[in-house]
C-alpha cells in the first residue's frame, strides 16, 4: 500500500483542517494569523515533498518520482505567493476571511494529488478538488457583482469540462479495460489494441484538460472570470492551476499514451497553434490589464504545449522550465497588479499605469522586467524558457510550430512593450496608494529570479531534466 | 424448500404491494405499501446473498427516501381526486403506449443471442470467502482509501464554499448562549406577579428583563405559539 508516499498532501490537509478550526474558534479576525500558518503549513509541506522517496503507493493509484516532486515544489511555491499577496489587498475588498488561506491550502491538497496522478480516477478527483476551491475563491468577493459572475460562470463551464473529462475517462476504461496508467500503458504498447473509441476518450480527456489551462478552443471563460475574480485569486488561477493542469496532460500524454503519440500529437500542435495565435492577436485590444493577462496566460500555454506535442524528455524539460519562469512572471505581474490602487480604490486599465516611472520608479522598473520577460526578450528568463521549448521543437524537425510561436512572440511583444511605454512616455497620472510591504516583497522576489536566472540556470535546468526522464524513462 | 418458500411469499407480498401503491386511493395508503414493497424487495436481497444490498435498502429507501415521501404527500395538500379526473379518457391511449412498448420489449428479447460464455461473466469477480459487505468494505477503505479521502475533502470544501458565499452575520439577531442559560439561576428570571381581577397582567410584569426594541414582536410570537399545533 506504501501510504507514506503521500505524506506530504496527507499533512498539507490536516494543516488545512487544524487552520479551519483554528479560525472558527479564534475570536476576532483570524485571517492574518490564518494567512501566516497557510504560509507555514506550504513551506513544511515542500521540506516533506523534498524528502520523500521515489515509488507508488495506494495500490497504483499514487506515483511519486522526480517529475511529481518537481511539479509539486512549483505548485506550493505560486500557492504560497498568492497567499501573501492576498494579505495586501484582502483588508481593502473585505476579503479578510479565514477561509481564504484555507481554500487556497486544500486546493494546493487537490493539485498536488494531480501531480501525483497514476490513475484515471486520482486525476479525476484531483481535479475536482481543485477546481471546486478555485470556483469558490472566485466567487470570495461575494458582494462584488463581477466576482459573483465570475464564480458562477466558471463553475458552469467547469462542470462541463468536468462532464467532458468523465466521458473521456469511461471511453477509455471501457475500450481498454484500466483507468490504471501501468495498465494502461502496457495495453497500448500494442498498436492492434488502439481502438477509435479510445482515441475518442483520449481526446476527451485533453479537452477536459485543455479547459484547465485554458488552451484554445476552450479558453473563452477565462478573460471573464481573470477580470471578474478578486485580484489576487486572479494571480492564484493565473499560476498553480495552471502548472498542475499542464503536468497532468504531460503525465497522461506522455505516460501512458506515449504510444499514441501519433494520435495525439496533431491535436496539441493544433490546440498550440490557435492558443499562441489568440493569446498574441486578442490581447492587443485590451484596456483593461487583468483581460490582458487572460490572453497573455492563453498564449503562454500555447507556447509551453509546443514542449508536449516534441514528445520528446528535451520538450518535457523545457515545459517544466518555461512552467516555472512563467509562475514567477505570472506572480510578480499581478503583485503589481495588486498594487494599482488610487486612494483606495483598485485601478485595472492599461492608461492608469502613464507615468509610473515618475511617481512609483521601482514599481515601474519591475513591471518592466516582467514586461520584457513575458515578450521573451533576453536575458529574462522568459527568453530562457522559450528557448529551451523552441530548440526542442526544433530538433524534433518541427520547423512550422516554432516559427509560428517565434512570429507570434513578436506580435505578443507589441503589447507588451506598450505597457512599458505608457509607464515610461506618457503623462503621468496621479500617484498610486502606499503599497503594503507584503506585495513588494513578491514583486521584488519574482523581479529577482526573473532578472538573474540567466546566471544561474543550472540547478532548475538538472532538476527538469531529471524530472523528464523520470517521466519518459 | 425453505428458501424457495420464502421466496415466494416475500415476491408475492412485493408484487402485491406495487400493485396497491398505484391502485390505493389514498396516497399515504400507497406509500405506506411502497414501504412494504421495499421491506420485501430487501428480503429478496437477503435470499439471493446480497445481504449489503438488503440492508442499504431498508436504510436509505425505508429510512430516508420513503419517510421522506410520507412527509411531502401529508404536507401538500394535493386533490387527488382532480387528478384522476381524465382516467377513463386517457386510458385508451396509455394503454396504447404500454401496449407498444410491451411489443417493442418482446421483440427485443426475442431477438437477443447471447454469447456463448456470457453467462459467465454475469456476476462481479469476488473473492469467495469473504462477504459482500467485507468485499466492498475492502474496496472502499483499503484499495482506494486515497480516492474516499479526496472525496471527502472535496466535500469539506463545498461545506466551507456554501458558508463563506452565503452565511452573513445577522448583527441584532439574539443568539443562544449555553451556559449563560445554565447559569442563571430561578429568582432571577421568575417574577411572582400579583394580577388583580379583572385587569390580568401586563408585558412589564412577566417580560424580565424587557427587551429593549423586540417587545411587539415578542408578544405577538407567543400568541402564535399557541395555535402552531392545529
Amino acid at each position: 500500500m506504501n501510504w507514506t508516499l503521500a505524506i506530504p498532501e496527507i499533512v498539507l490537509s490536516c494543516c488545512g483542517m487544524a487552520i479551519l478550526l483554528y479560525g472558527v474558534l479564534s475570536r476576532g479576525n483570524a485571517f492574518f494569523m490564518s494567512s501566516m500558518l497557510s504560509v507555514g503549513a506550504l513551506l513544511l509541506t515542500g521540506v516533506l515533498v523534498l524528502s520523500t522517496d521515489a515509488g507508488s503507493g495506494f495500490f497504483g493509484l499514487f506515483i511519486t518520482d522526480a517529475f511529481s516532486a518537481y511539479i509539486k515544489l512549483t505548485i506550493l511555491v505560486a500557492a504560497a505567493l498568492s497567499i501573501v499577496m492576498a494579505l495586501g489587498y484582502a483588508e481593502h475588498a473585505n476579503m479578510q476571511r479565514f477561509e481564504f488561506p484555507v481554500l487556497i491550502l486544500l486546493c494546493s491538497v487537490g493539485m498536488l494529488v494531480m501531480a501525483s496522478a497514476s490513475s484515471l480516477m486520482t486525476l479525476y478527483m484531483g481535479i475536482e478538488l481543485m477546481s471546486l476551491s478555485i470556483y469558490v475563491l472566485a466567487a470570495f468577493a461575494r458582494d462584488d457583482l463581477r466576482s459573483s459572475e465570475a464564480g458562477l460562470k466558471y463553475f458552469v463551464l467547469g462542470a462541463l469540462a468536468s462532464g467532458l473529462l468523465l466521458y473521456g475517462i469511461s471511453l477509455v476504461y471501457g475500450f481498454a479495460g484500466s483507468m490504471s496508467f501501468d495498465a494502461l500503458g502496457a495495453a497500448l504498447a500494442d498498436p492492434k489494441k488502439v481502438s477509435a473509441g479510445l482515441v475518442t476518450g483520449i481526446v476527451f480527456i485533453v479537452a477536459g484538460l485543455a479547459f484547465k489551462i485554458s488552451a484554445v478552443p476552450f479558453h473563452m471563460w477565462t478573460p471573464d472570470v481573470y477580470e471578474g475574480a478578486p485580484t489576487p485569486v486572479t494571480a492564484f488561477m493565473g499560476t498553480a492551476p495552471k502548472v498542475a493542469a499542464m503536468a497532468l496532460l504531460v503525465r497522461s500524454l506522455a505516460g501512458p499514451f506515449s504510444d499514441l503519440l501519433g494520435q495525439w500529437q496533431q491535436l496539441i500542435i493544433l490546440v498550440s497553434i490557435a492558443s499562441m495565435l489568440l493569446g498574441s492577436l486578442a490581447a492587443i485590444g485590451q484596456s483593461n490589464i487583468k483581460r490582458l493577462m487572460a490572453y497573455s496566460s492563453i498564449g503562454h500555454m500555447g507556447y509551453a504545449l509546443i514542449g508536449l506535442a516534441a514528445g520528446t524528455p528535451a520538450g518535457i524539460r523545457g515545459v517544466l522550465i518555461y512552467l516555472v519562469t512563467y509562475v514567477f512572471m505570472n506572480s510578480g505581474t499581478f503583485a503589481c497588479i495588486i498594487a494599482m490602487r488610487r486612494r483606495g480604490r483598485a485601478v485595472e486599465g492599461i492608461a492608469d499605469l502613464g507615468g509610473l516611472s515618475k511617481t512609483d520608479p521601482g514599481l515601474a522598473l519591475a513591471l518592466a522586467i516582467f514586461m520584457f520577460s513575458m515578450a521573451g526578450i533576453p536575458p529574462f528568463s522568459g527568453f530562457w524558457g522559450k528557448y529551451f521549448i523552441f530548440s526542442a521543437a526544433v530538433a524534433q524537425g518541427m520547423w512550422p510550430i516554432a516559427v509560428i510561436g517565434v512570429l507570434t512572440s513578436v506580435i505578443g511583444a507589441y503589447y507588451y512593450v506598450r505597457i512599458i511605454k505608457v509607464m515610461y512616455f506618457d503623462n503621468a497620472e496621479p500617484a498610486f496608494d502606499a503599497r503594503p510591504a507584503s506585495l513588494s516583497f513578491v514583486a521584488a522576489a519574482s523581479c529577482i529570479f526573473t532578472t538573474f536566472f540567466f546566471l544561474f540556470p543550472a540547478p532548475l535546468v538538472a532538476a527538469a531534466d531529471a524530472a523528464a526522464r523520470a517521466l519518459l524513462g | 424448500m425453505i428458501a424457495a418458500l420464502a421466496f415466494y411469499l416475500f415476491a408475492a407480498i412485493l408484487i402485491g404491494s406495487a400493485v396497491m401503491v398505484v391502485t390505493a386511493r389514498n396516497p399515504v395508503h400507497s406509500v405506506l405499501f411502497l414501504i412494504l414493497g421495499f421491506f420485501n424487495a430487501a428480503a429478496l436481497f437477503l435470499l439471493a446473498g446480497a445481504e449489503f444490498l438488503a440492508m442499504i435498502l431498508v436504510i436509505v429507501y425505508v429510512g430516508a427516501v420513503a419517510v421522506l415521501f410520507l412527509f411531502v404527500v401529508m404536507m401538500l395538500d394535493i386533490n387527488f381526486a382532480q387528478m384522476r379526473e381524465g382516467f377513463q379518457r386517457y386510458a385508451p391511449v396509455g394503454a396504447t403506449v404500454g401496449a407498444m412498448l410491451l411489443l417493442e420489449l418482446g421483440i427485443v428479447l426475442g431477438g437477443w443471442k447471447f454469447a456463448p460464455d456470457a453467462a459467465n461473466f454475469r456476476f462481479a469477480p469476488r473473492i469467495a470467502e469473504l462477504e459482500n459487505t467485507a468485499h466492498l468494505g475492502q474496496l472502499l477503505y483499503t484499495d482506494y482509501i486515497l480516492l474516499f479521502q479526496l472525496s471527502g475533502l472535496v466535500l469539506l470544501v463545498a461545506m466551507i464554499g456554501a458558508i463563506v458565499l452565503t452565511l452573513r452575520d445577522r448583527g441584532p439577531s439574539r443568539r443562544q448562549i449555553i451556559a449563560r442559560q445554565i447559569a442563571r439561576k430561578a429568582s432571577e428570571t421568575m417574577v411572582m406577579v400579583d394580577a388583580p381581577i379583572g385587569t390580568g397582567v401586563g408585558a412589564a410584569d412577566y417580560l424580565h428583563p424587557i427587551p429593549e426594541a423586540a417587545e411587539k414582536p415578542d408578544t405577538h410570537e407567543h400568541a402564535h405559539a399557541g395555535h402552531g399545533g392545529h
